[in-house]
């Protein structure tokens, strides 16, 4: 009895919620039989039709279903994604979600849930492929008219990632009534670049062609590309197809490769290689001889065919063709490239278009190049404007210049630890960096610099000293693995002209920056009493020194200034370079190069020698892209040789100022 | 009235005994001819040091004697050595080859390309470059030692020297140019290579003896050449051609107008320099097994004028007393054998702290002790120079007469 009553109990619990689901469900499938307008309307009207589509019939049902409005879409895509169910209890259509033994039903024109429905009470709706690619055309009419902007961008974005045939219709359809400007622009474009791919004649597909002009984008050359691919094919008679280029064996094609073809087509044997053939004497070797001969004479390639044949004829091995028999069978076929277009207009126009688009690619990357050249030119100005003063004015020779580039980039990292704001640390370290160079610069001077005047090859050892000193002291106290120096956010990106010119600006900072030093070295040199006392004595310094002038100010000063800069730009280069102990090393000897080949003791010169250099090393990587380290060797190969010619420098000074 | 070389040069003869008495301690307590109180990598850091006490003969000569500086002499070191390495590397590759090869004969094409698949692999190559045509050639390959560094040498000097280059700017030319050299090793199709350079150079091939034999070898070699290149160079400096030179070092005007032709004797001395450099580094490299394009650095060359510096240039036996010291003192330090040194709040290790040392000792022999280690010389045989209070004898900024000038 009581075993009964739980029984009961449980089949009482399992069934409830299936009752008042079935409440809950009737007032809402009767207000659907009620109220049928739009979607609903068309849905009840073709039912038979949606539940067993066949491609014949479908056009006008899609048709109605799309003009119906509220849910249109959301319909659409459920059937062509196979999610439309059939309630045969009442003949409505739900787009539905499996969940267990249970579909998920939610109303097709609002999409809000529509309760359960057991599995035996919906037949799902399963169209074929074809009516699918009919629904999909619809849908993508239906998303490119969309009212919601961002849908119509997603759509053309879809669109112009997988673009089909299908597409172009919908697509220019929807053009004359999109009301936004820059997405009408885009659909035109996209309409063309279709157009191009799957355009009904030739003419109407070169017009599209043609309307590009030599239109830079990757898009354009991306839709050309496939139209002028080629495949390499052989022929026993005349070449079929739309033929890009006949190949001559041997010239256009190596001989090698036009056999491998004629091998890989069956249509020759395999040749047997030189290894193939020491493998199969070796195999053979009898009492010390191969084929006939003393195996001695096998270091003889000669011997070795004549080994080999005998070997073949005697039926011990396959038979090996011979060059002019192999020679003969590649002359007595056909080769050549096959446009996979088939259509000799099109490809012809394509690859006219693609030849221009590569000359105004060639012109914009002439400009990028040349974008490039500059602004390392102007790390190359930035790095030896310090140098133009110590060495170029003051004539001492200061191998750790590079050290203090190093000091003022460690400067700004450390600074970097401190204060975690990118801007405003930058903004610390350039004053801080100057400050401390100069200080070390000052310190240099004072200690070993003034004893050495007049002796400037030791200047230059005693530095050089100074230089491993400080460098081992660096990598001693920073460890020797690169240290960021990260640049503020607003430096990050770049500038982007087109799709070929874009520059970074870090790099446009540092340009700046290098212009802003060049004002300031001419502001400091000819406009202040500073720079006249520098001038003064560096010409003639017992002469200043009887004007009034102290000499030993004068230099400490000037050579603390140049030691600054050398600071400032180390900043600067650490925001892009590696910040080690070594990176100074890297611009000392370009940063002599620049001043020497500029001109000593002349600021422009040395700009002039910084561009020079800038222009050279990046013509010369264009030239050799894959290696940088050629260009540096050639780089410096023509600095020797320009010594040669203009041993002053591009701007040579001239008479008392020239010192000599 | 006429007094002999050796008279004139008594350093000559003491340099030579030093040597002598040198090589035979080394052998006599080695592990090959001795009871091996001497490890065998201890001989051949010897013989590595008595190649760059060459090179240091040869850049005293160019800068101690001439006033060039230049920073480019490691760079003639360097190819004298490749220019060995690869006859060794070839011909040791050939041996490997041809024991692995089996029984069946191989064509010479079928030789040459696995050589050059066994050297070239690591850079992804397998074809032998046209500069190895000569490898398998030692007397060809000994011929390179002296051309390829010469002819380097003697071109870049007559174009520098021609457009009258002079002073720092020729060293920075000399630094350019080794940088442009090393750069262009750096890359793999320069056919050299590459950063990994030439290996397995201390197994000289056709030779069964032993390390430990091969290294008192090559110390004598290296002694023989030192020794001969010590007389070779004392002979340029004692004549009348060792005087020209130092008045070109010291006043290269006054001399071109004496009607010398001071580009001349510039480039001879250059250019004799740089092949003396290339025989020290092609008895250093099998010495030391293993040569890369890092050791043509620029800075290598830097650090020959800081031995030459240390040592007191402008004498023959100074560059010899700087190169051998620091180049021990140096092995010394980095190879961490020096006790630690506690400051308390801080310890020193010399590894690391050696090159700041060697940077500030560099600065305080500059500034103090113009003459280095050589003056501790004259200083025991009595020889003062005059006090002048600081007024120079030369008015040109490459003179150094002050420091030679004697009482």
């Amino acid at each position: 009895m009581r075993k009964f009553l739980i029984a009961l109990g449980i089949v009482l619990a399992l069934a409830l919620p299936g009752l008042a689901q079935d409440a809950g469900d009737a007032p809402q499938a009767e207000a659907t039989q009620s109220e049928a307008t739009g979607l609903r309307a068309v849905l009840q009207d073709y039912a038979k039709q949606i539940a067993k589509p066949s491609r014949r019939t479908i056009g006008p049902v899609i048709e109605a279903v799309a003009g119906s409005g509220e849910g249109a879409s959301r319909f659409l895509q459920a059937w062509s994604d196979k999610r439309v169910g059939l309630r045969e209890s009442d003949g409505a259509f739900f787009i539905v979600k499996k969940s267990g033994s249970e579909y998920e039903l939610s109303d097709p024109v609002t999409g809000k849930p529509a309760g359960t429905a057991p599995k035996s009470d919906i037949k799902e709706v399963k169209p074929n492929s074809g009516v699918r690619a009919e629904i999909g055309v619809a849908l993508v009419r239906f998303l490119l008219s969309d009212p919601d902007p961002k849908k119509r961008r997603e759509a053309l974005t879809a669109i112009d990632r997988n673009g089909e045939a299908s597409h172009l219709e919908p697509l220019r359809a929807s053009i004359p009534d999109e009301p936004d400007p820059a997405i009408k622009a885009q659909k035109q474009r996209l309409e063309r670049l279709l157009t191009i791919r799957f355009g009904k004649g030739a003419a109407e597909r070169v017009a599209a062609i043609d309307s590009f002009g030599a239109d830079l984008g990757l898009d354009f050359r991306a839709t050309l590309n496939p139209l002028v691919a080629t495949t390499r094919k052989l022929f026993e008679g005349a070449p079929e197809g739309n033929v890009a280029e006949t190949l001559k064996p041997g010239r256009d094609i190596p001989e090698d490769e036009a056999y491998a073809m004629l091998v890989s087509a069956n249509m020759a044997p395999a040749r047997i290689s030189a290894s193939e053939m020491q493998q199969a004497l070796a195999a053979h070797v009898e009492n010390g001889q191969v084929g006939g001969l003393p195996l001695a004479a096998m270091a003889d390639p000669v011997k070795r065919e004549e080994a080999y044949a005998t070997l073949a004829a005697a039926g011990e091995v396959p038979t090996r063709l011979t060059d002019a028999e192999a020679e003969k069978l590649v002359a007595d076929h056909q080769f050549a490239d096959i446009y996979a277009e088939p259509d000799p207009e099109v490809t012809t126009a394509a690859e006219a278009a693609l030849t221009r688009v590569s000359r105004t690619v060639a012109g914009m990357q002439t400009v990028d190049l040349g974008l490039d050249a500059l602004s390392l030119a102007s790390i190359y100005f930035l790095a030896a404007i310090g140098l133009a003063i110590t060495f170029g004015v003051m004539g001492v020779i200061n191998m750790a210049h590079g050290e203090f580039i190093t000091m003022g980039a460690y400067t700004g990292y450390v600074v970097q630890l401190f204060v975690p704001d990118y801007t405003l640390s930058i903004l610390i370290a350039l004053p801080l960096a100057f400050a401390i160079t100069f200080g070390a610069g000052v310190a240099m001077e004072r200690l070993v610099i003034r004893y050495l005047y007049k002796r400037p090859l030791e200047t230059l050892l005693a530095t050089f000293g100074i230089s491993i000193a400080l460098q081992q002291l660096f990598k001693n106290i920073f460890g020797t693995q690169a240290r960021p120096l990260t640049s503020p956010p607003w430096l990050e990106g770049a500038w982007t002209l087109n799709d070929v010119v874009s520059i970074s600006y870090i790099r446009i900072a540092i340009f700046v920056l290098a212009l802003v030093f060049l004002a300031l070295y001419l502001w400091v040199m000819r406009k202040t009493r500073l720079g006249l006392e520098v001038r003064a004595v560096t010409q003639n310094p017992s002469m200043a020194a009887s004007m009034g002038i102290n000499p030993d100010r004068i230099n400490m000063l000037a050579f603390g200034f140049g030691s600054g800069i050398a600071g400032i730009a180390g900043v600067a280069i650490g925001l892009f370079a590696k910040v080690t102990s070594e990176m100074g090393q890297d611009y000392i000897v370009q940063s002599f190069m620049t001043v020497v080949v500029g001109g000593v003791g002349s600021i422009f010169g040395t700009l002039a020698g910084a561009t020079l250099i800038g222009v050279l090393q990046k013509g010369i990587e264009w030239l050799n892209p894959s290696n940088t380290l050629a260009a540096q060797t050639y780089m410096i190969l023509f600095i020797i040789i320009f010594i040669q010619f203009r041993p002053r420098g591009i701007i040579a000074l001239k008479g008392r100022a020239a010192g000599d | 009235m006429k007094s002999g070389f050796l008279a004139k040069n008594p350093s000559v003869l003491w340099f030579l005994l030093l040597l002598a008495v040198f090589t035979l301690g080394v052998t006599f307590l080695s592990h090959a001819y001795g009871p091996g109180a001497i490890s065998t990598s201890m001989v051949k850091t010897l013989g590595k040091t008595l190649c760059l006490c060459l090179i240091a003969i040869a850049m005293d000569l160019v800068w101690g004697y001439t006033g060039i500086l230049s920073l480019g002499h490691f760079a003639f070191f360097g190819l004298g050595g490749y220019m060995i390495g690869m006859w060794l590397m070839y011909e040791r590759t050939r041996d490997i080859v041809l024991k692995s090869a089996g029984e069946f004969p191989m064509t010479p094409q079928e030789v040459n390309d696995a050589i050059g698949t066994q050297i070239f692999g690591v850079v992804g190559g397998s074809d032998l470059p046209a500069i190895w045509t000569f490898a398998g050639n030692l007397p060809m390959q000994l011929l390179f030692v002296v051309l390829v560094p010469g002819l380097l040498a003697l071109i870049f000097g007559w174009l520098a020297f021609r457009s009258r280059v002079t002073g720092v700017y020729l060293s920075i030319l000399t630094q350019a140019m080794t940088l442009a050299l090393s750069l262009y090793l750096f890359q793999n199709e320069s056919g050299l290579r590459g950063n990994n350079g030439l290996s397995g150079l201390q197994n000289i091939p056709g030779v069964s003896a032993g390390q430990d034999h091969l290294s008192i070898w090559f110390l004598w070699a290296s002694a023989l050449a030192l020794g001969l290149g010590y007389i070779a160079a004392s002979l340029i400096v004692s004549g009348k051609f060792g005087s020209v030179i130092r008045g070109i070092r010291d006043d290269e005007a006054r001399v071109r107008f004496l009607g010398y032709s001071v580009e001349g004797y510039k480039l001879f001395v250059f250019t004799l320099t740089a092949v003396i450099a290339a025989i020290a580094g092609a008895l250093y490299y099998p010495q030391a097994g293993i040569i890369n394009p890092g050791e043509m650095a620029p800075i290598a060359s830097i650090y020959l004028a800081v031995w030459v510096a240390i040592g007191g240039r402008g004498r023959l036996y100074g560059a010899v007393m700087g190169a051998a010291f620091v180049f021990i003192v140096s092995s010394w330090f980095t190879g961490g054998r020096v006790p630690d040194l506690p400051l308390g709040f801080y310890t020193i290790d010399w590894v690391d702290w050696w090159q700041v040392l060697l940077g500030l000792a560099f600065v305080l022999v500059t500034l103090f002790a113009p003459k280095g280690l050589s003056g501790l010389i004259d200083l025991f045989e009595g020889i003062r120079r005059p006090n002048r209070h600081g007024a120079p004898l030369g008015p040109d900024k490459g003179s150094f007469r002050e420091e030679e000038a004697q009482e």
